[in-house]
């Protein structure tokens, strides 16, 4: 019996390949989307954690410099002798690539390098690096040394004896130390060895996991925007073909299958299908995945430091997560239908009941879940706190939003029937009012993707201004320069000012302040400051009590974090308390920052001395020579306050272009539901267009109302679209943002971009309905009269 | 020869529904029994409740009061997986509005029930479908077939599946003399070769004449 009705069941989905492929493909499309963002996800994680394990970050503790500072032989050797059991580390960057010495007698980790057999072999090769063969390509000849492959390294880090790592960046000092986990019980404190060195705890290692999970989490959040928009197809589809096998379902129980057995079979045949359905989306998703990755790794190595594979491995966790979602999805979509079977009395009419009987009470409903869900979004808005919260709101927004739209697409069209002077305007209307229950779903799809469109075109276009305004008032500086050594600095500090620069110094100290991990800068408080800082709140003398040393500048991530605004004061230390002058925007920085006068950081840090400057001077380039020739400087140690700035501005436009890609192939899911909604609803419109067709209009003019019907449904979608997206893009900026970042963005309005994504969606309409048109302009009349010669 | 069983018994079925003007009364207390190997036509006006008869003598529907067997069972008894099994194993209905299956094939749905019940006789299906004229339509789907031809394809499942009782609402409704002939030779073959009981719903005269018995549903009675 089953394989006789499983026979039966999938016999409808041989009949109808075209809804068998809408089921298919739009199942495909929306796992392919989440499981490719799920990987990308699953990759960055893993790079975090293969790079917190081969880094020993938050493994053992770690003596560290001063911020911009340096650990010297001498410090090294005074803590070994006093007792302490330290390995030394020595860090740098050559073309782009992190690369690390270590000691491997001292060393407690390998930093990715496996041990040797037979074990009397020494761990590293003489004279050589170790990388990651993703890492060695294009960067070989950048090293004056050989490099050796090995994949256990951590993608964009070389590797090697500290020995070999010093030679290779021309130095001598260490960049860190890491405390063994065995010391002996009696040792001096380390201040006493050596003042200016600070012990950084294991538990305190910045880790890279946590900074990244807004950036993770916003990328989730759009995946999910395009599996639900994906799903509408899948839901479409099993509603259709659901409704068009009632009098299937009503046969087999009348000839004696069991309903329990017949909704059990059903769910099977769902479930295969979603798992054919799945897979094809999951071979799918690793290609959009392999194709974002590399933008993404650049975004999160620009962000924040983060280093991720550019090449996607298959991982388990996405996998099934991508086929775990897409099977729930698929039975989640038929579960309204099975419902509506199961309560199916078996002498039913077998006329489509929810397209036509039901459409009254389903717009009802529809519009009461709207409601609630709006209120949800209000009540969340008010009282909700967390980023959490925050996309629950945009879940709750997008989906009242969705919902409402047929409720609201109603009475336009009576409208428009109620002014239509001829007979064919007034049918026309009519008959798209009719096509709303069955389009609803494409139409949802449709509203969800421009919206989505608006919201994130808002949100990037209003950060890209502000960011660039931000930029020019921040890099005011024309270079930047970084030093090694004390006498560098002392020569920068004397000789510049005789050359006509302005020299500001940049000093910088890891803290905590009320509470939260903050960089405290020390700058020397002039015009440059004065003039280009623009505060989101100030007092109206705050430099001159920075000046004082009575206040401070606080960067908004700061202030939202620790609850501290304009007025209020907060503990530097033990017995240094200070004022916030005012809050500063600090657009693209995830840490808290705070800054006081130089004078002022002397006092708390006295031993921390500025190892970068910026520089104002009317000749950059001749200043840049002089530095280079006069003062000993490497070319790599200046940097141009332009080059600066479009790096910064890469680094933006590299970020967004993962967004932007995820929203157009949203949009492009959205016009594929339409497409697949309106051609397998052509068959059924075959004999509501019979009629019209009998009473003298040309299939010609039939079909080209019906292209004419998308262009009104898409025209009308894109009228809601606009003020969804809007109020999508005013919560990205003015709550999740907040939640995730810490700052919080100006919104601005872009018309031109809102007029070109409508007129991209229309067109996106229009070529899906091109098709169905075409089918119906081409359809035989032997297919229409056939409608009356079947009526009994 | 087969030994005549009792098939389907009625005892004081009475059925109503909700119309329009108030509850309409369509059986009143029916007393009613047929045999196996008994072939009988029901007659009655449009609308007096003839297949609601059918579909409570099948299972389909409930009876508001009285008892319903089918060989044996009580249905009102029976859960609706039980009933569901004795449809499948012993019961077919030949609809008035044939409920084939329009994605499988003329071939497939004449086999469809005989599967659901596991006892497929490939000589049978061979022998119907030339008794019923449909060889050439065997690999056709229902669309491609005109109402006769579909309602030819509906009473050969019924028979294919070889049931104790098989009920048949107006099945020569949509053939013409010559063909609606053709089809209750069949029928009533099957009935001889089986010792299966038939139960006919039609207007015809002429085709009640050919049954054992014939009765006529008037005003929710049986005369």
């Amino acid at each position: 019996m089953n394989r006789a009705c499983l026979k039966a069941l999938f016999s409808h989905w041989r009949r109808n390949p075209l809804q068998l492929f809408a089921f298919l493909a739009g199942l495909a499309l929306a796992t392919a989307l989440w499981s490719g963002v799920q990987a990308i996800n699953s990759e960055a994680r893993a790079s975090y954690a293969a790079a917190a394990a081969t880094l020993a970050e938050g493994q053992f503790d770690q003596i560290i410099p001063p911020s911009g500072g340096t650990i010297s032989q001498d410090d090294f050797v005074a803590l070994r002798r006093a007792g302490w059991l330290v390995s030394p580390v020595s860090e740098g960057e050559v073309s782009g690539v992190r690369i690390i010495g270590f000691d491997p007698l001292s060393s407690p980790v390998n930093f990715g390098i496996d041990k040797p057999e037979p074990e009397e072999q020494n761990l590293l090769e003489e004279g050589v690096l170790y990388a990651n063969p993703e890492t060695m390509r294009g960067v070989e000849d950048s090293f004056d040394v050989p490099l050796r492959a090995n994949s256990n390294i951590v993608v964009g880090m070389t590797v090697g004896d500290i020995s070999v790592v010093q030679q290779v960046l021309g130095r001598t000092d260490l960049t860190r130390l890491i405390v063994l986990p065995e010391q002996p019980l009696r040792r001096p404190k380390l201040h006493d060895v050596t003042p200016h060195l600070d012990l950084q705890e294991a538990s305190q290692t910045a880790d890279i996991g946590e900074l990244t999970d807004s950036f993770h989490l916003n990328l989730k959040a759009f995946g999910l925007l395009s599996f639900a928009v994906g799903l509408f197809i899948v839901y479409s589809t099993i509603g259709l073909a659901f409704e068009q096998r009632r009098g299937i379902v009503r046969t087999l129980r009348a000839l004696g299958v069991p309903l329990p057995r017949l909704i059990s079979l059903m769910i099977v045949e769902v479930f295969l299908l979603a798992l054919v359905g799945a897979s094809l989306g999951l071979a799918l998703g690793y290609f959009v995945a392999a194709a974002l990755l590399p933008d993404v790794a650049m975004t999160l190595r620009g962000l924040y430091g983060a280093q991720v594979s550019g090449v996607l491995k298959f991982r388990a966790s996405w996998w099934v997560s991508g086929m775990g979602i897409a099977v729930l999805g698929s039975l989640a979509a038929a579960t309204v239908q099975l419902r509506q079977i199961a309560a199916m009395p078996i002498l039913a009419s077998v006329r489509p009941r929810a397209w036509q009987m039901h459409a009254g009470r389903a717009l009802r409903v529809k519009a009461s879940a709207a409601l609630i869900l709006m209120i949800g979004a209000v009540a969340l808005g008010l009282f909700g706190s967390g980023l959490i919260a925050g996309f629950a709101l945009l879940a709750c927004f997008l989906i009242g939003a969705a919902l409402a739209l047929p409720v609201l697409i109603h009475p336009f069209l009576v409208f428009a029937q109620n002014h239509a002077r001829t007979a064919v305007a007034c049918w026309f209307w009519a008959d798209t009012r009719q096509q709303i229950p069955k389009l609803s779903l494409a139409l949802m799809a449709l509203l969800l993707a421009i919206s989505a469109n608006v919201g994130v075109v808002t949100m990037v276009s209003s950060f890209r201004l502000t960011f660039v305004a931000f930029l020019d008032q921040r890099l005011a500086p024309e270079l930047y320069v970084k030093v090694l050594e004390a006498t560098q600095a002392v020569a920068i500090e004397t000789q510049l000012p005789e050359l006509g620069a302005t020299v500001l110094p940049l000093l910088s100290h890891d803290t905590e302040v009320a509470g939260q991990p903050t960089r405290l800068f020390g700058v020397r408080v002039g015009p440059t400051y004065r003039e280009n800082w623009v505060f989101l709140e100030g007092l109206p003398d705050a430099w001159d009590r920075v000046r004082d040393g009575t206040a401070a500048v606080a960067n908004e991530q700061l202030a939202r974090r620790a609850g501290l605004w304009v007025g209020d004061s907060v503990m530097l230390t033990q017995d240094h308390r200070i004022t916030i002058a005012a809050v500063v925007a600090d657009y693209g920085n995830p840490l808290g920052q705070l800054v006081v006068d130089e004078a002022l950081f002397h006092t708390l840090h006295p031993q921390i001395e500025a190892r970068q400057f910026g520089v104002r001077t009317d000749d950059p380039a001749a200043l840049r020579r002089i530095l280079i020739s006069d003062l000993g400087l490497a070319d790599s140690a200046i940097t141009n306050q332009s080059a600066l700035k479009d790096i910064s501005l890469q680094v933006f436009d590299r970020t967004f272009t993962v967004t932007s890609a995820l929203n157009v192939l949203t949009l492009a899911v959205a016009g594929f539901a339409m497409l697949m909604s309106l051609l397998t609803l052509t068959d059924l419109r075959v004999p509501q267009l019979a009629p019209v067709w009998a009473l003298g209009m040309t299939r010609r003019r039939i079909g080209q109302l019906e292209l004419m019907r998308t262009v009104v449904f898409a025209a009308l979608v894109c009228l809601f679209a606009l003020p969804v997206g809007l109020g999508l893009a005013w919560v990205l900026l003015t709550i999740v943002n907040v939640e995730a970042f810490g700052w919080r963005l100006p919104m601005f309005l872009f018309p031109l971009d809102y007029l070109r994504l409508f007129v991209l969606a229309i067109l996106a309409a229009i070529a899906a309905a091109f098709w169905p048109a075409v089918r119906l302009m081409c359809l035989p009349p032997a297919q229409l009269l056939k409608v009356f010669a079947n009526e009994r | 020869m087969v030994q005549a069983s009792r098939v389907l018994t009625f005892r004081n079925i009475s059925k109503s529904y909700a119309g329009e003007s108030g509850q309409v009364q369509v059986l009143r207390g029916v007393d009613f029994d047929l045999s196996s190997g008994e072939t009988l036509a029901l007659t009655g006006e449009s609308g007096s409740g003839k297949s609601t008869f059918l579909h409570i003598a099948g299972g389909l529907d409930a009876a508001d009061s009285g008892l319903v067997e089918v060989t044996g069972c009580d249905l009102s008894t029976l859960s609706d997986v039980q009933r569901a099994h004795v449809r499948r194993e012993n019961v077919a209905v030949v609809f008035q509005q044939f409920n084939l299956i329009p994605s499988l094939t003329v071939g497939d749905n004449i086999a469809f029930q005989a599967r659901l019940a596991g006892r497929v006789d490939d000589a049978l299906l061979i022998d119907l479908a030339e008794r019923l004229n449909l060889v050439n339509q065997l690999r056709k789907y229902p669309e491609d077939l005109s109402g006769g031809q579909q309602q030819r394809v509906a009473i050969a499942r019924a028979i294919a599946a070889r049931p104790k009782l098989l009920l048949a609402d107006e099945p020569t409704g949509n053939l013409d003399e010559a063909t609606a002939q053709r089809v209750l030779d069949a029928l009533l073959a099957l009935v001889t070769d089986t010792g299966a009981a038939l139960l006919l719903v039609t207007h015809s005269p002429a085709i009640a004449a050919r049954m054992d018995r014939h009765v006529h549903l008037s005003r929710g009675l049986l005369k």
